[in-house]
């Protein structure tokens, strides 16, 4: 292992909303190291949007200590130092925009961090055009599609330069093709960050590990066992993509799919491309 | 819901800077808001006239504008001058129709399509969005600035949220009648619509304090003033203060 603090270290963390009578996490022991690549899963309502917030410093636990680079962090002011360095992906990006405009909008966290304008809008403009976004530039933002607000929401915290994401569900509502864009773009990306998905493929294309929340606990997922599944496709005997992937496909419609360890997949997604 | 029907637009005055546009507009309806006399408020009217066709705004939604408006004012027609003292104008078998409240409704309707006729031509030519900004470096506070911004942004998101829960109160059968049942379920969709409201409030407030917001406000605006602009400040304080003389002059006269 190595001697450097983890970006962000849990310990015994326990959290019970007030008023609840059961505890939403309990316990749990979690670090987060720099380019670490994690996905999480559980059930609808096991806590995972909650975890997300306690890390950024919006809920309070109920018990246990959360450290950001070895210093425990223990007042809103410690949180200033996390916030700066781990971007939050919202659920809704209808939370996230909040700007009449798109650059307005993605230029507002370095305008807070003390960006004069002109910098800001420079930082704002590159960041657009790093993620191919630049036709969005001067459009209002509550006129984009969801699939755009994902993508623009995402640009305001790439902007802000951050070292580690927590992405909360970013693949929902996205078509298969800006689906297929932001495996991309997290593919391309240098940062450590952990993706909140029930979307299995999509997981398997990003994530090196697989922690899952079951019963307030994080388990750290070591065996997750292939299966095969049937589905259906409309329209199956006209060509079309698959997640976002070519997929040669005769006319059967249930075909058998794998689904399973993420790096397991890989290879054979691979050949998949190349045929 | 219809905003910023006006605002797109290559005029002189949709090109000109907000700051000036929001001054302007304030000085001048100010005056004709606080004027008495037929002489000012009618120059005000031309005014907004003028502004209208410098604006180049398309006529006909302008009109369709206006005639909402003076619906409202038709029923000062009939009030003011059946209830006003004073001598009569003429009778209308028992009725008394006073003639300073005719004098009275007729000022009112003039006052009223000029101030109209100035916010569309100086105001709906700037996007609310250039119209925060341009608070915000007028040095207004932050919270005004933010209020109108906020409620720009969200007022689709909330206008969006009823709508679908009226959706879904329909697809399952609900039809509006004079009931109990009625009463307590739009009591329930106007609740729900607040509640969610709120829960997004918090949610974006926590979003921005996540990017570092802590209360200022900051524009990505740094357009300076150019000379058009000031001219355009110089021909309306003009004119402000051209209404102002005439008020006066009529006052003492
Ligand atoms: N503000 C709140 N007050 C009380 N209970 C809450 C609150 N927010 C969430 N909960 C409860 O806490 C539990 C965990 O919620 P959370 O949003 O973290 O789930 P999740 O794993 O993100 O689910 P999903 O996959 O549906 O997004 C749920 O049972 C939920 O009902
Ligand atoms: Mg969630």
């Amino acid at each position: 292992m190595t001697s450097t603090p983890a970006l962000l270290e849990l310990e015994q963390i326990s959290f019970t909303y007030p008023g609840a009578r059961h505890p939403v996490l309990e316990n749990i022991d979690f670090s987060l190291r720099e380019g670490q690549k994690i996905g999480l899963i559980g059930t609808n309502g096991s806590g995972k949007t909650t975890l997300f917030h306690i890390i950024m410093g919006l809920l309070t636990p109920t018990a246990g200590r959360l450290f950001f680079q070895g210093r425990e962090l223990q007042q809103k002011r410690d949180f200033l130092a996390l916030r700066r360095t781990i971007g939050l992906l919202f659920q809704d990006a209808d939370d996230q925009l909040f700007s009449p405009t798109v650059i307005e909008d993605v230029a507002f966290g370095p305008l807070n961090l003390g960006a004069t304008p002109g910098e800001a809008r420079r930082r704002a403009e590159k960041t657009l055009s790093e993620l191919g976004l630049t036709h969005l530039k001067e459009r209002i933002t509550h006129q984009l599609s969801g699939g755009e607000k994902k993508l623009v929401s995402l640009a305001t915290i790439l902007v802000m330069e951050p070292r580690a994401l927590l992405l909360d569900e970013p693949t929902n509502n996205l078509d298969a093709e800006t689906r297929t864009r932001l495996i991309e773009i997290l593919e391309g990306l240098d940062l450590a960050y952990i993706l909140i998905s029930h979307d299995w493929d999509f997981l398997a294309h990003t994530s090196r590990e697989i922690f899952a929340i079951d019963k307030g606990h994080l388990l750290r997922s070591e065996n997750i066992y292939f299966h095969n599944h049937r589905h259906f496709h409309p329209c199956g005997d006209i060509p079309h993509k698959h997640g976002g992937q070519p997929h040669p496909h005769d006319h059967e419609h249930n075909h058998e799919h794998q689904h399973g360890h993420p790096e397991e997949t890989r290879p054979e997604r691979e050949e998949k491309q190349k045929s | 819901m219809t905003f910023e029907s006006f605002c797109r637009g290559n005029s002189q005055l949709h090109r000109a800077d907000a700051r000036i546009k929001l001054v302007a507009t304030l000085a001048l309806t100010l005056v004709i808001a606080l004027c008495q006399s037929f002489y000012t408020a009618a120059a005000g009217l031309g005014l907004g006239l003028g502004l209208i066709l410098l604006a180049r705004l398309p006529l006909g939604m302008i009109f369709r504008r206006l005639l909402v408006v003076n619906g409202f004012i038709g029923f000062l027609w009939l009030t003011l001058p059946l209830t006003y003292p004073g001598a009569a104008a003429f009778s209308l078998g028992p009725l008394h129709v006073s003639r300073a409240g005719l004098l009275l409704a007729g000022l009112i309707t003039l006052k009223t399509n000029a101030i109209i006729l100035i916010f569309i031509s100086l105001l709906a030519t700037s996007s609310v969005a250039e119209l925060g900004h341009a608070m915000a470096r007028l040095h207004l506070p932050a919270k005004l600035c933010l209020l109108l911004l906020f409620s720009y942004r969200y007022i689709f998101v909330i206008n969006q949220e009823y709508q679908r829960l009226v959706r879904a109160a329909r697809l399952r059968g609900f039809k509006p009648g004079t009931n109990l049942h009625t009463y307590r379920s739009y009591a329930h969709l106007f609740g729900m619509t607040l509640v969610k409201s709120w829960n997004r409030a918090e949610r974006v407030h926590q979003a921005m304090l996540l990017r570092g917001f802590s209360g200022r406000f900051y524009t990505l605006d740094e357009r300076r003033l150019e000379r058009r602009d000031l001219m355009l400040l110089g021909l309306l304080s003009l004119a402000a203060a051209g209404l102002i003389i005439m008020e006066i002059l009529k006052r003492i006269s």
